[in-house]
């Protein structure tokens, strides 16, 4: 066992865990943030997606050892009052059928956004590779795009 | 409209979840302690276990269907706010746990809840409205005939006078229960058939705690499970020295078929489960597909003992005709694959089980848990969380059962979770089957005989009544089911997601065999079937008719744009039609799917916003699954373990678009959640031989595109 701080959603957390935890099990069972899934572990899926720093990272695949003074924001972190833009455009095009990939929809997306805040379709094929399994596609892109409307100020 | 606890502190969220036995279960034991009488005094109208009402005015509903994907959350809640004439927005919804005694049959499957639950639980609402009625009568001293309701007040008509429902909760459970209720008139709809949200929305996006595999509780244990590499393997014996030393491990038991890992952590379960050493033994053959497979070459050179349906003499036509086509289609094992693995809480201790997690059949959750303990099912608790997922895959009670084992021998409250490779093994599958298609073509240069083959690993083959069965004097489908150790089951549209494909292709390749128009052909067809019935039609004609005309229309089927090319099919299932065309164009060599148009006849639409998104999402999978994913055996062993070889459409191959129609009906609702399904690969396939002459007779179709 091994003792790490790092920074989640603004707030330095302490936790003491086997150093080659991925940072998702450090989320979901000792930081209690449960909003990251799991899908796969290996990369794949991106149900675990989190931001480090404004980068969209896979949280399954990523040791906590290796998270350092970065900056890690969860779902839970996104937003104060669950209204930034992009929870905004998920709500208001009803993405979600069972809902489980959305948390990871919607932090590559906001990863995307943060990159490119006017993205075409291309760019949103070539930076959404999160798994649905719903098929709730059509709808993300066009919340994607919404998102960046509200974004903007639209 | 809220959930419930929202505006409870998550401390006391906690709190309330481990009284209760889960977060959800909070209205419901509010509801399941309170009798009508004692309503009264707890200032609670409780007419039904389907809604309460207290002083304050706060209405709640209850949710009784578990939760999947398929909207059922929100969309019966919303049959009770319309008979009961509340603000949608006002109301809180809550989840029932199971209990068989108030709400009948609580599983998820076979698209039927909405179907079975449309008019009783409407019922509930309106006896509430009337009970209402009769409290704001007897308070005023009139008639119930003058007065009327309207989001959350009675309103007596003549004088203006109004009482909120939370003002008549207490004297309205006093009100006798009526026998007899009218429901709304369709065209008064004020909720059902509007768009409205998902009623998780917020918790979804906020990453609430709403999942099975997001259960916390005190005391509680992660673990991770050993389980069989194979079918036809099973455990004989096991060394957990290594195991015991990964730090965070804390026990490790076994039951008859696993062994348990148990860990203050999921990463220390995992680490613990990996360093097991288990021996496993030979308990049956160990089968691989390519077995398989050619079991099914050879059987669907055969009739079966009896044909599954004979109409006329389909040997005899085929033996006349002019010309006979005959295709094979195939189609591989699939995984259900639900995104969010296989798991369940259990805390099995002193003859009492307290059930929480995934499963789409609660009721036999609950029977195969008592008979695996040997325990009362009075002493099973089973909560129900938003599941992530069902497709079929918790229509077995497999997970609950194994939870539930592997708590009663550590005597300790546990989480159960699978990883994906497990679940890749673990899965009751799609069966993969193979059909043999024969038809036959009159001197008329008409279709008069139709002859099917078919064969799959385990469970029913062909869907027999199938359209065009009644269109054509000579039909014959005769099926085998091909035994085997490696489990099968229902996938969303069981039998018709592999049916659907091969028959609509089939009937795609005889319309240009005829030269016809694809669907000129099946109408005509459908008018033979109206006007020269053979055997037992088993659909409605002018229904099947209507969605083939509107996807023409919306889809603009007869105009023809260069280098884009369109695919047609239309599926009848879960007594419901439905017609696509998709229009996709060739991009070096690759289909890319611009657009599908479907219409849907379901009957009256609850949720149109939910109804869409089911229509969209089986789309999407379908053509997901019909493009790229494949579950192949070697020796009993999956050789596909997770989505890197398992392969899964991403957001760059979905459809830019999926528009779909609903036909504007009043008449029952039927199923939505698997009809849109079976269709799509044909349409796909069919739209991929227009654009390239290419018949694609073996899914995925990717692979064979690159052939
Ligand atoms: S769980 Fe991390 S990518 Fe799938
Ligand atoms: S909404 Fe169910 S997996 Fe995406």
């Amino acid at each position: 066992m091994a003792s790490y701080t790092i920074t989640v959603n603004n707030q330095k957390r302490t936790v003491d865990v086997l150093p080659d935890t991925p940072l998702l099990w450090v989320l979901r069972d000792e930081l209690n943030l449960v909003g990251t899934k799991f899908g796969c572990g290996i990369a794949q899926c991106g149900a675990c997606t989190v931001l480090m720093n404004d980068n969209a990272i896979r949280s399954c695949s990523y040791p906590v050892s290796a998270v350092g003074t970065n900056k890690i924001t969860t779902i839970e972190g996104l937003s104060e009052n669950g209204d930034h833009p992009v929870q905004q455009a998920w709500d208001e095009m009803d993405v979600a059928q069972c809902g489980y990939c959305q948390s990871g929809q919607v932090m590559a997306a906001t990863a995307l956004l943060k990159r490119k805040p006017n993205p075409t379709d291309e760019d949103i094929n070539a930076a959404m590779s999160n798994i649905c399994r719903c098929g709730t596609y059509v709808r993300i892109r066009k919340a994607v795009h919404l998102a960046a409307e509200k974004a903007a100020g639209k | 409209m809220k959930q419930a606890p929202t505006n409870i502190s998550r401390r006391n969220f906690l709190k309330i979840t481990s009284l209760a036995g889960g977060g959800v279960l909070f209205g419901f034991e509010l509801l399941a302690n309170v009798a009508p009488e004692a309503a009264a005094n707890a200032a609670l109208f409780a007419p039904n276990a389907y809604l309460s009402i207290d002083a304050n005015g706060i209405i709640t509903l209850m949710a009784p269907n578990p939760e999947i994907g398929q909207g059922i959350k929100t969309s019966l809640p919303m049959l009770l706010a319309e008979e009961l004439d509340v603000d949608w927005n006002k109301v809180v919804i809550t989840q029932a746990a199971f209990d068989k005694e108030k709400y009948g049959n609580q599983s998820a499957g076979g698209s039927g809840a909405i179907k079975g639950r449309y008019e009783p639980i409407r019922k509930a609402g309106a006896v509430a409205r009337q009970m209402l009625i009769a409290a704001a009568a007897q308070t005023w001293g009139v008639p119930e005939a003058e007065c009327a309701t309207e989001n959350g007040f009675v309103i007596h008509k003549t004088s203006g006078k109004k009482l909120s429902y939370g003002e008549l909760s207490t004297k309205s459970a006093s009100m006798p229960v009526p026998e007899n209720v009218t429901l709304k008139d369709p065209k008064d709809f004020k909720i059902i058939g509007k768009r409205i949200k998902n009623i998780d929305n917020k918790n979804i996006l906020t990453g609430k705690p709403l999942f099975g595999i997001d259960t916390r509780r005190e005391g509680m244990l992660y673990c991770m499970v050993s389980r069989p590499p194979a079918f036809g393997k099973k455990l004989r014996s096991f060394d957990d020295t290594e195991a015991r030393k990964i730090p965070g491990v804390k026990n490790v038991v076994r039951t008859e078929t696993v062994v348990a890992v148990l860990a203050t952590n999921t990463w220390a379960a995992k680490k613990g489960r990996d360093a097991l050493k288990v021996e496993w033994e030979d308990a049956g053959k160990l089968e691989s597909t390519t077995e398989h497979i050619a079991a099914f070459k050879n059987l669907i050179q055969q009739k079966s003992e009896k044909p599954d349906r004979n109409d006329g003499d389909a040997e005899k036509a085929l033996a006349s005709a002019k010309k006979v086509l005959e295709s094979i289609y195939e189609v591989p094992v699939l995984s259900h694959a639900p995104m969010e693995p296989i798991n369940f809480f259990a805390d099995v201790r002193d003859g009492k089980a307290d059930l929480y997690g995934p499963t789409q059949v609660p009721g036999r959750a609950i029977t195969d848990v008592a008979k695996a303990l040997g325990i009362a099912e009075a002493n099973i608790t089973l909560g129900l969380p938003r599941q992530g997922g069902g497709f079929g895959r918790k229509l077995r009670s497999d997970n609950v059962v194994e939870a539930a084992l592997i708590s009663a021998a550590a005597k300790a409250p546990i989480q159960m979770l699978w990883t994906r490779e497990d679940d890749m093994q673990g899965d009751f599958y799609r069966p993969n089957s193979m059909f043999k298609y024969k038809a036959a073509i009159n001197n008329n240069n008409e279709l008069d005989g139709w002859h099917l083959t078919a064969v799959a690993l385990g469970g029913r083959p062909a869907a027999v009544d199938n359209f065009p069965a009644g269109a054509l004097a000579n039909y014959r489908v005769d099926g085998h089911s091909l035994q085997s150790n490696i489990q099968t089951g229902p996938w969303r549209a069981p039998t018709h997601n592999a049916v659907g494909f091969a028959e609509q292709s089939f009937l795609d390749e005889i319309a240009h065999e005829l030269k016809k128009d694809p669907i000129d052909f099946r109408l005509e067809l459908l008018e033979r079937a109206k006007n020269n019935a053979a055997g037992k039609v088993n659909y409605d004609i002018e229904k099947f008719k209507g969605v083939i005309n509107q996807v023409r229309q919306m889809s603009n089927w007869d105009k023809k744009t260069p280098g884009r090319f369109k695919g047609f099919a239309a599926y009848y299932s879960f007594s419901t039609y439905v017609a696509e065309v998709a229009e996709i164009s060739i991009v070096n060599g690759k289909p890319k799917v611009h657009k599908v148009y479907a219409a849907v006849n379901c009957g009256q639409v609850v949720n149109l916003s939910g109804a869409e998104n089911q229509v969209q999402g089986a789309i999407v999978d379908g053509l997901a699954h019909a493009w790229y994913t494949e579950l192949t055996f070697d020796k009993g062993t999956v050789q596909q373990k997770n989505f890197n070889t398992y392969k899964m459409m991403r957001i760059q191959d979905a459809p830019l678009d999926v528009e779909v129609q609903f036909v504007a009906t009043n008449d029952k609702p039927t199923g939505l959640g698997e009809p849109a399904l079976p269709p799509i690969a044909a349409v796909v396939c069919n739209a991929i031989f227009a654009a390239t002459g290419k018949r694609i007779r073996k899914l995925p179709f990717g692979k064979e595109l690159n052939a």
